[in-house]
């Protein structure tokens, strides 16, 4: 079966979609990523949608999922490079992906997610392993 | 109203709903229609693929393209399935029989002209859309 790869950048997981997911595609990434989130320590997560040509609720409510698991997990999720298209279509579908962090491009949701872990060191010092 | 083409498309497990995205994608880009009016309705497709596996068993989708004296994308999805009781509930964002957010009707609605929901209990739901250019 088709996978969407799951790559380690220091203490960040990188996704970028690049298929039109079936729905089946959609929850295997969600289960991959929580297992890889708990198996690598991760502290951020980033999803790249930049060539995603839609957001449709079942697609919307996996990246809520990710979001929302991912925080369980003690990690942040960003998701970049909405088309606008795509974002009116999403409110307008009635969507508004609560609980997920955006950014424009993959640069300012690294930023993000660097300034999100220097922050929760600065608050709580550094995670004990 | 003239149909200047008609193509049916199976609609019946899963992987149909990305085949119903990628053929309302071509098709409303050869009529042209604006990249922010194509992703409304291939969305609005994708819900309604969605709804016509889970809730009405399969079924299918009839793509059509009209002209005359507008150009516009029409497609109804059909199935024989146990049909909707109570359609304005359905239509209510949040509601769902399902283990779905309850936007896909409501929602797919919002994103087109026209939206016609014909269902009977017990012989099948028609949900028509179009997106006019």
């Amino acid at each position: 079966m088709e996978k969407i790869p799951i790559l380690k950048m220091g203490e960040f997981l990188l996704v970028t979609i690049q298929v039109d997911m079936h729905d089946r595609l959609a929850m295997a990434l969600q289960d991959d990523l929580t297992r890889t989130i708990s198996q690598t320590d991760a502290r951020g997560v980033l999803i790249d949608i930049s060539t995603l040509e839609i957001v449709d609720s079942f697609i919307g409510r996996m990246l809520s999922n990710i979001a929302a698991m991912s925080r369980v997990l003690d990690a942040e999720t960003v998701v970049v490079g909405m088309q606008p298209a795509v974002a009116i279509t999403l409110v307008e579908l009635g969507l508004s992906l609560p609980g997920v962090r955006t950014a424009l491009n993959v640069d300012a949701g690294m930023e993000l997610l660097r300034a999100s872990v220097r922050a929760n060191k600065e608050l709580y010092g550094s995670r004990v392993d | 109203m003239a149909v200047v083409s008609t193509e049916s498309v199976p609609v019946k497990s899963e992987p149909d709903v990305v085949m119903v995205r990628r053929r309302v994608r071509e098709v409303s880009g050869q009529l042209g229609l604006s990249l922010v009016d194509q992703t409304k309705i291939i969305t609005a497709a994708s819900e309604l693929a969605r709804n016509t596996i889970i809730y009405g068993g399969g079924g299918s989708m009839l793509i059509q393209t009209l002209n005359g004296p507008r150009v516009g994308l029409r497609l109804t999805f059909e199935d024989q399935g146990p049909g909707i009781p109570d359609i304005e509930l359905a239509l209510r964002d949040g509601f769902t029989t399902g283990s779905g957010l309850g936007l896909g009707l409501g929602g797919s609605k919002r994103l087109v002209n026209e939206f016609d929901i014909v269902s009977r209990p017990g012989e099948g739901t028609r949900i028509t859309i179009t997106r006019w250019k």
